[in-house]
């Protein structure tokens, strides 16, 4: 192409400045931008992206950049310290915790954020009652003991449901996940059968059933079994209306899953709640309180020696207790109690 | 790769009748070196591979050491790892999806190859291509709605009450399972056998079936006697790629498996495979124990697709060599 001296000239000319703006803008933004990294629990991966995204708004130099990558996934990320901070649905164990404390020289701590609960789904051809389960009969089915629909422990709990003498299909999480951790915690404090045989975690060795990867996977397990039962998150049910089953309570009355019962659950574990807050709110005491709700808990270290960063992670702390509460309840996440929340703000500054 | 690297450090001036300098600015040199780096960029990739896999699963080789293969209790909070449920998955949900698909493909390759019309035989195979590009969690999605569902209300009573006091099909059916994940492996892996084993037929010199026609022999002689056998090598390398694809098949499998760690005999029986455990689990997975046995699995499943190719190889050199005359 023939080009005019000119021509070349500008053209140079232009390119120059165009890679002028680029440095300038790139040099600007690394000295305004703080970008701080975590990594961890899916189940509220959809309301830390709604408050990550706010608070940028709000504070348009921090940046948040948060993997949904699964619990165990942002404990081992945050210990091994390739993250600022991690996320789990299920809190971390003592050996853990004491893994942290022995390659960092300091602990870390937990911070509630919000809660969720997990609520018992089935699919029975000509049942539209809601059913009612009582905490032997959750237990029994999973442990492969109740195998009929029409057994005695779930019938006197359905007075008056025309319950078929059908085999129970039991469907279960295949992928581990904080949802199946939260409902093997519950099985394990109401059966003590459970509690020796299966105890909690994130996979179990399932004594019955199918898996299915997914809360989708169980819901399309149960959706294609006739007299199926299985477990999935609150907010998937009510998202995808899913009919779910009421559960009996610690004070014996049968509660089904809404986000009331679910910040009543804590509420009534908030006022013994340990300094540092690994708490379980399964099996929960107080009447309306629904028993397989559990907390989801930030991890951040004790020591931030970046101090940019530890404020940052400081003040979006305190936000999410104060204004982030209230982005809860359209993302069919249950609230703080407030008992926990001011607990928690004192904790923010043992953080250093 | 050892030799091509000797016959390079050799390849000096002294050798040829053009000097190291000349062939170097010709770009043969340069060709040659380039490409020899890509080549064993493949060798490096998988000694990589397997050094990964054998370093970070140290623990349960120490831990359980062989039982690890022959224990079959999968128990992450007691720290009980066995492979067994896994590598019988694999194997059982493989086997019956070659089972299906091998008859099948070969058959429509031959009636695509040899039979059909030119114009259809092309236009089937824009579909077969087509087909072959699918993403498998598309295939798992038509499993769980499709097959899952044929499974329990029609296949199952077919199957079961005429055959049921067989022990591989005993037992309910829940609709996913052994057999529901061989269906679905062998749609999957259809198109890879007809679109290899097509190509190979056609590839087969025209004498070889002009020969065989004079000699009186029918249209299907000339295509069963003499084109099959000659392509046998071909055939049996498309069936090899079928089966690496559905021993490592993972998404679709996991959807419709049942995802259970039992050994059944029962084809219906619900159960698990290696790379299904390992896209499960490893993400939650809490604790060194548990992390490593996943990546032992992982390492499990590249020793078996090692040993089966290392047989197909073998059943390549048997058959051909005794085979129909025909090698290559």
């Amino acid at each position: 192409m023939p080009q005019s001296v000119q021509e070349r000239n500008l053209m140079k000319r232009l390119t120059g400045l165009l890679f002028a703006a680029l440095a300038l803008a790139a040099m600007v933004w690394a000295a305004d931008s703080l970008l701080i990294n975590g990594a961890g629990a899916t189940f509220p991966n959809p309301i830390y992206t709604k408050w990550f995204s706010e608070y940028h708004n709000k504070n348009p130099k921090i940046e948040f950049n948060y993997q949904s990558v699964g619990s165990g996934a942002g404990i081992k990320q945050v210990t091994d310290g390739t993250v600022d901070f991690g996320a789990t649905d299920g809190p971390m164990n003592d050996e853990q915790l004491k893994a942290y404390q022995d390659k960092h020289g300091f602990g870390i701590l937990h911070f509630p954020t919000v809660l969720g609960a997990v609520v018992p789904t089935y699919n029975l051809p000509g049942v539209t009652a809601v059913l009612n389960f009582t905490p032997d009969a959750l237990a029994g089915i999973y442990l492969g003991k109740i195998t009929k629909w029409n057994d005695p422990a779930i019938a006197a709990a359905n007075k008056g449901v025309n319950l078929p003498a059908n085999d129970i299909v039991v469907i279960h999480r295949s992928d581990g996940s904080g949802t199946t951790y939260c409902f093997t915690d519950y099985l394990s404090k109401v059966s003590a059968e459970w509690n020796s045989k299966v105890k909690k975690g994130t996979s179990v060795n399932w004594p019955a059933g199918l898996g299915g990867k997914g809360n989708e996977g169980v819901t399309g397990l149960i959706k294609q079994t006739p007299n199926s039962i299985g477990y999935v998150e609150l907010i998937y049910a009510a998202q995808n209306n899913i009919p779910y089953g009421a559960v009996k309570n610690a004070s014996g009355a049968f509660v089904k899953a809404d986000l009331k019962g679910v910040s009543e659950a804590a509420a009534g574990v908030a006022k013994d709640m340990p300094a540092d807050f690994r708490v379980s709110i399964t099996n929960a005491p107080g009447k309306g309180a629904y028993p397989i709700s559990t907390f989801t808990w930030l991890l951040i270290p004790q020591k931030i020696s970046d101090s940019a960063k530890r404020d940052s992670i400081k003040g979006f702390l305190k936000w999410m207790l104060a204004d982030g509460q209230n982005y809860t309840e359209q993302l069919e996440y249950a609230k703080l109690p407030k008992e926990v929340v001011a607990k928690e703000s004192k904790a923010i500054n043992t953080v250093q | 790769m050892v030799t091509t690297s000797t016959t390079y450090g050799s390849a000096g001036p002294a050798v040829g009748p053009r000097s190291f300098v000349a062939k170097l600015r010709n770009g043969d040199e340069i060709a040659r070196l380039v490409t020899f780096i890509f080549a064993m960029t493949v060798v490096l990739i998988t000694v990589l591979l397997v050094y990964e896999l054998w370093v970070n699963s140290a623990l349960p080789r120490h831990k359980f050491g062989l039982n690890f293969f022959t224990t079959s209790v999968w128990d992450p909070i007691m720290d009980e790892f066995g492979a067994l449920p896994f590598i019988y998955g694999t194997i059982v949900t493989s086997a019956v999806a070659l089972f299906i698909a091998v008859p099948l493909g070969i058959g429509a390759a031959i009636f695509l190859a040899e039979l059909a019309p030119q114009r259809i035989s092309d236009t089937l195979q824009f579909f077969i291509d087509l087909l072959a590009a699918v993403p498998s969690v598309i295939y798992g999605v038509l499993g769980v709605f499709i097959v899952v569902p044929l499974m329990r209300t029609v296949i199952y009573p077919l199957i079961n009450k005429p055959l049921g006091f067989l022990p591989i099909f005993k037992g309910p059916s829940y609709g996913v399972g052994f057999l529901t994940a061989g269906i679905v492996l062998a749609i999957m892996v259809i198109p890879y056998i007809i679109s290899v084993s097509r190509e190979v037929l056609l590839s087969v010199p025209r004498d070889q079936r002009e020969a065989a026609l004079a000699l009186g022999a029918t249209r299907w002689e000339s295509t069963w006697k003499v084109v099959v056998p000659f392509a046998k090598t071909g055939i049996m390398g498309s069936i090899f790629l079928a089966l690496a694809r559905a021993l490592g098949e993972t998404m679709a499998v996991t959807m419709v498996v049942g995802n259970t760690p039992k050994i059944a005999a029962s084809l219906f029986a619900p159960g698990y495979s290696i790379a299904a455990v390992i896209a499960n689990e490893f993400t939650e997975a809490t604790g060194p124990l548990y992390t490593q046995s996943l990546i032992a699995l992982g390492l499990v499943l590249f020793i078996l697709t090692f040993i089966i190719n290392g047989l197909a190889r073998i059943l390549i050199l048997v058959t051909t060599q005794k085979g129909s005359g025909v090698t290559r």
